[in-house]
């Protein structure tokens, strides 16, 4: 279980998260909302270990990870997998040594490396003709998948996703955000997802919004569209009026 | 004023500081990184044939014109007091102690080592940096180790092409445009030239190869704000080499000196 205890970050003399409390339940799909520039990637990559927080703690299994030494570190990050807004996928590599890095680095002979990487290939829905071909010959939907198949080779507990969707199609959106609950559901895993899309609650368990660096509404994806909590109310139906001020609506008043 | 003044000075101190504990933390992680961990020796190679295959023509061109010129040059000065006979002791001296090497280390650094914080620098702004921390990858060992070692040992290959391409092109211009005695050229070389100078300029290029892979994948590491990030990366990774080559020359050439 990840718990986030009043995680704080600065960067210069802006406070981009400033006391964020939130525990994500275990085996479910959480999905972090709120304004472009809020601080939900920060969030994400705070949990992972790419960002150090300024203040506050993350608790991984109720072990607060600033405390661990850096030599026992990897015991709780193995249990991450991290799926990159634009898939971050080695431009220099091919899809199968792309999916396959963690264990050819680790020196693991090809020849075993290559059914596993077909196994997670085709566990994210991609033909193996695209096992040779180049990042810049997919396109954006398939670098994503393929991102995932990278992550799914580590055999993570916990998938954290960069806002996986953006500059999709809608088509090709439901066809991720499916792919997300069917790996979820699948393997069991604990899901967090950053997200603008409202459409992935028809997948999530549970939506937290996150406004001027805490965490505003944490509750049952299920029941979101029934919420009078304002803010949430506001987001999930792009009202410019409420108590989220955004510049169009401030644009608009004036 | 004065207060503003000794606010700026401070800061600048503050950051030239910083900047460079970084960089000595930078290296540090380096040695650590190379000792405890498995080395890849296939990207080694990788490295090597990018940095140094790739970059034999340029170094072959202008090792052969330097040596051409520097035969030129001393042919002038040496006809006046009737020295002609020395030229290519001059020229393999020249070529094998200063320019061979440092000619070498700013060509390499103008093309490989540039290349190495412009790729480093676009793995960073593109987040694969990051991927690779995400997936338990050491990403010193993956990406600056191997860049390092290559530097460190290809550039003493170079610059011993560089020698000898320029002691053939000096050889050239005196026997053949000069009309001067291809015995006394190689004669001169053989009597005046030893092996300490061979062995200083390959030291010279030894560490000319570390500074540039170092400052460039140091640039290409801490990358940020995007393509215009990039540029400047690796604008600075080129102008700080070129000056850390050129000014350790000058240390080095007195270090060697006393041994």
């Amino acid at each position: 279980m990840i718990k986030l205890i009043d995680l704080k970050k600065k960067f210069g003399d802006t406070w981009v998260t400033n006391g964020v409390n939130l525990t994500i339940p275990d085996h479910q799909m959480t999905v972090i909302v709120g304004k472009s520039g809020e601080g939900k990637s920060v969030l994400l990559k705070q949990m992972i270990g790419l960002l150090e927080p300024t203040e506050g703690k993350v608790l991984i299994d109720n072990v607060d990870i600033a405390q661990v030494s850096e030599d026992k570190l990897d015991i709780y990050y193995k249990q991450f997998g991290y799926v990159f807004q634009f898939a971050a996928l080695l431009d220099s590599l091919n899809v199968y040594e792309n999916i396959g890095i963690t264990l050819l680095e680790a020196g693991v002979p090809k020849a075993t490396v290559l059914p596993i990487v077909e196994e997670k290939l085709k566990l994210v829905n991609l033909e193996l003709d695209t096992l040779y071909k180049y990042p810049s010959e997919l396109s954006g939907g398939m670098r994503k998948r393929v991102g995932l198949a990278r992550t799914l080779v580590t055999n993570p507990k916990i998938i954290l996703y960069d806002e996986p969707t953006t500059g999709l199609d809608p088509i090709t959106s439901r066809v991720i955000h499916e792919l997300m609950f069917d790996m979820q559901r699948r393997l069991n895993l604990t899901s967090v997802v950053v997200s603008h899309d409202v459409e992935i609650f028809k997948y999530a368990d549970n939506v937290a919004l996150l406004h001027e660096g805490i965490i505003k509404f944490f509750g049952d994806a299920k029941t979101i569209w029934e919420s009078q909590n304002p803010y949430i109310y506001q987001f999930i139906r792009g009202l410019a009026d409420g108590p989220i001020k955004t510049d169009v609506a401030q644009t608009q008043v004036k | 004023m004065l207060f503003t003044i000794v606010d700026a000075i401070g800061c600048i101190t503050i950051s030239i500081c910083d900047g460079l504990g970084l960089f000595v933390l930078f290296f540090l992680r380096v040695i650590k990184t190379l000792f405890y961990t498995r080395p890849k020796l296939s990207k080694w190679l990788v490295q090597m044939e990018h940095i140094g295959v790739d970059s034999l023509v340029i170094v072959i061109l202008t090792g052969t014109f330097t040596g051409m010129v520097l035969a030129l040059q001393s042919y002038i000065g040496f006809k006046r007091v009737g020295g002609e006979q020395l030229i290519g002791t001059i020229v393999a001296l020249g070529m094998i102690r200063e320019l061979g090497p440092v000619l070498t280390g700013l060509m390499v650094t103008g093309r490989a080592g540039s290349s190495i914080a412009a790729e480093i620098g676009t793995m960073r702004i593109t987040e694969q940096i990051d991927a690779l921390r995400t997936l338990r990858l050491d990403t010193f060992q993956y990406l600056v180790v191997p860049r390092i070692i290559a530097g460190i040992f290809i550039l003493p290959c170079l610059a011993l092409f560089s020698m000898i391409c320029g002691i053939v092109g000096g050889y050239c211009i005196c026997v053949y445009v000069l009309s001067l005695s291809p015995e006394d050229y190689v004669t001169s070389i053989r009597t005046y030239v030893e092996l300490s100078d061979i062995r200083g300029g390959l030291i010279k290029s030894t560490f000319f190869g570390l500074i540039l892979t170092w400052v460039g994948t140091y640039k290409g590491f801490y990358t940020s704000g995007g393509a215009r990030g990039v540029g400047i990366a690796t604008t600075q990774s080129v102008v700080s080499s070129s000056i850390m080559i050129l000014i350790s020359n000058y240390f080095l050439t007195k270090l060697l000196e006393q041994l």
